[in-house]
């Protein structure tokens, strides 16, 4: 098979798992989760620096830019200006233009505000940001998000940190058909199969932050995201069989004894 | 003396102190922060800048997020 890569504005990463590096119990174990999800891509917050204890340890100590792409993102903002402040520090930082625009509505379901958010990405792509945007699952906003010049939409499987999965595939299978940028869910994805699920049914890629941050062994449940994409990729490719209401026997019926 | 806002936080400089400066005194490496005083982003090219009193800085890195 020729190289499957996942293609991103000017990226291309050869893991269509990307993974976030938040809520892990300390840098060491984000760090080896990281290695074993084989994931090229993380997302990476902005914040303060602390001025009060220097010597603690940052993020970079354990994951070099380097070697692994950094995609920041805007998590925890709530409106246009924010997200845009924090876009524009990032780029400042480190040089990049591929960053992650996520612009919520509401602290209690964390779902996404799309008025603000299609307005970051028009004034994002204006200044030259290659944007991959975390949207709700409907189809016709995020055909607004691709028209906008989006480099990736990024739909919620449910809301964030929930774990209860893909909660509308027709919505969901509506956007993959209809869009020509890749299509990687975002959030709410609670287990391995979830991946595979979305995966199978055409996504371009998959990013996941607590579950395998919050699973009970992160490092061991990384290495499991990273076959269940894998699989579920093999398995889009290969085109599953047709189905049938009624049973069609696997072995032949000439020559029964 | 100055008297400047870091990152929310009140503090006293001593006078016509830069950027640089005071990312040295506070140990921070300036490939992997960002700057901005008084609500605008400075380029790395200008961090010789000098700080004046009721300047509002914040320096901000990546952290570990989704």
């Amino acid at each position: 098979m020729r190289k499957d890569l996942l293609k991103i504005s000017n990226k291309k990463l050869k893991s269509r798992l990307i993974v976030g590096t938040g809520k892990y119990k300390s840098f060491k174990e984000t760090a080896k989760a990281i290695v074993a999800s084989g994931a090229d891509m993380v997302t990476v917050a902005v914040r303060r620096v602390n001025i009060i204890d220097k010597k603690k340890p940052i993020l970079t100590d354990y994951l070099d830019p380097k070697k692994i792409i950094y995609l920041p993102n805007t998590a925890g903002c709530f409106n246009s200006n924010d997200a845009l402040r924090t876009l524009r520090l990032a780029r400042e930082m480190g040089g990049w233009k591929l960053v992650k625009l996520e612009v919520l509505g509401d602290k209690k379901t964390l779902l996404p505000n799309m008025i603000e958010t299609l307005k970051s990405t028009k004034v994002l792509v204006k200044e030259g940001f290659k944007v991959m945007v975390y949207c709700s699952d409907d189809p016709l906003l995020a055909k607004k998000l691709e028209d906008c010049g989006a480099s990736a939409i990024m739909p919620l499987a449910s809301p964030i940190g929930s774990g209860l999965g893909i909660l509308n595939k027709i919505n969901l299978s509506i956007i993959i058909k209809q869009s020509k940028v890749p299509v990687i869910v975002d959030a709410g994805i609670g287990t391995a199969s979830d991946a595979t699920v979305a995966m199978e049914m055409g996504c371009d890629g998959v990013l996941i932050n607590s579950a395998i941050a919050q699973a009970k062994n992160p490092i061991l449940m990384a290495k499991a995201f990273k076959d269940a994409v894998i699989s579920g990729r093999h398995s889009f490719l290969a085109g599953r069989m047709k189905k049938n209401n009624f049973a069609v026997p696997s072995s032949p019926t000439d020559g029964l004894i | 003396m100055a008297k400047i806002q870091l990152n929310g936080k009140k503090i006293s400089l001593k006078s016509n102190i830069s950027i640089l400066e005071l990312l040295k005194i506070y140990g921070f490496h300036k490939k992997k922060i960002a700057i901005e005083l008084n609500g605008i982003i400075i380029p790395k090219s200008n961090f010789k800048k000098k700080l004046k009193n009721k300047d509002k800085i914040e320096i901000v890195h990546f952290i570990g997020g989704g």
